[in-house]
């Protein structure tokens, strides 16, 4: 899948993911390869991406995420 | 005739050191406005995206969720926000942000003005020197210095600060007053209705046809996105405003250069015609001189 993690200031991550971790205003979940076109609010906290060549976090403020066509795109404000 | 010759030669040396100021000036508003742009760069994927959510969200939604934020209300109390820069020495630029503001604070706000209902908030010191000596309005000055640091959590304050003054009913409707940044020589200068929000006319562009699954609800979607959606635009302002600033100062010091050559190149010839004088006085004295031998 593709990953793309953008705040007003600064584009923090762009590409490929296995699987992320993201921390939703209704509870965290994991979007996986192939996963329905969704929309979710999220709440500041920790990003968890799993790529090839290991594990990264990013922590975000409150936003939003986008999924579709195995295409993420991750919308949060800084961290406070 | 050298005293007169002195009094130039001290002109064109001053002259010259102003040329220099004003062209590391110059060069330094270049590095700035080089700077200002790029981060108008960052921050228009976030908000193209952010849009296109909106636009997916709001699809096919024809139970119209009542946004606070979109409430119309008979103008009793108003806000105008100003954004000018902290410095000066930027040609008409803050003149013109400030022409803008009180042309609209005289013509559509006298009435809100009279009765003690108008709160300005400058943002930037020269907006701040302008309007202290508005003793009828209230003035909010906890924002002035945000160029020192602009963040968007920083900004996102300010915004926060309108919508929800917006919410409680203190202020009826907000405008701003900013320069929008079109290339470095060109600003157009805007006042925009910040709240409430203006009605959406029909979308232009479709939304896309995907059915997606909405986490929470639209409904709270969309109550989270509104203000998300204002503090990015409300950024936008500050960071437009921010890159005509440096664009303006840029021109203007430009222009400075120019004029301050052609200022060298005429006191050169005025230099070079009063040595030429006194070399024949010189001449002169000395033939005539040599004569009376």
């Amino acid at each position: 899948m593709e990953l793309h993690i953008q705040t007003p200031e600064a584009n923090i991550y762009k590409g490929s993911a296995n699987a992320v971790t993201m921390p939703g205003t209704d509870g965290t979940f994991q979007v996986l390869q192939n996963h329905a076109p969704l929309i979710a609010s999220l709440k500041a906290g920790e990003v968890k991406v799993v790529t090839d060549s290991g594990i990264k976090t990013f922590s975000i403020g409150s936003g939003f995420v986008e999924v579709l066509n195995n295409k993420i795109t991750l919308l949060a404000e800084s961290p406070a | 005739m050298p005293g007169k010759l002195k009094e130039v030669k001290t002109r064109i040396n001053s002259v010259k050191s102003t040329q220099q100021i004003t062209k590391a000036m110059k060069l330094v508003a270049a590095s700035k406005l080089k700077k200002a742009t790029d981060a108008i760069v960052q921050m228009r994927p976030y908000a193209d995206k952010l849009g296109e959510v909106l636009r997916n969200i709001s699809a096919g939604n024809s139970s119209d969720v009542e946004i606070v934020y979109a409430m119309e209300r008979p103008i009793q109390r108003a806000a105008v926000v100003v954004i000018t820069s902290d410095k000066g020495l930027c040609g008409s630029f803050n003149a013109n942000i400030l022409k803008t503001a009180n042309f609209y604070i005289k013509n559509d706000l006298a009435s809100v003005r009279k009765n003690g209902n108008l709160t300005i908030i400058p943002i930037g010191k020269k907006a701040y020197d302008a309007f202290k000596k508005y003793e009828d309005c209230k003035l909010v000055t906890d924002y002035v210095n945000l160029f020192k640091d602009l963040s968007y959590n920083n900004v996102s304050d300010v915004a926060k600060m309108l919508m929800n003054g917006f919410e409680v009913g203190y202020y009826d409707k907000v405008v701003v007053a900013y320069a929008e940044f079109k290339n470095a020589a060109v600003q157009n200068f805007n006042l925009v209705d910040f709240l409430p929000i203006a009605k959406k006319q029909a979308e232009e562009k479709q939304a896309s046809n995907v059915d997606y699954i909405f986490e929470p609800d639209k409904a709270k979607l969309l109550k989270d996105l509104t203000p998300k959606i204002l503090k990015t635009q409300f950024y936008s302002y500050l960071l437009d405003n921010n890159a005509s600033e440096h664009g303006a100062r840029m021109t203007a010091m430009d222009n400075a250069t120019n004029n301050a050559a052609e200022l060298l190149r005429q006191l050169q010839i005025k230099y070079n015609k009063e040595r030429q004088a006194a070399i024949t006085t010189e001449l002169t004295e000395i033939v005539s001189g040599a004569a009376a031998l």
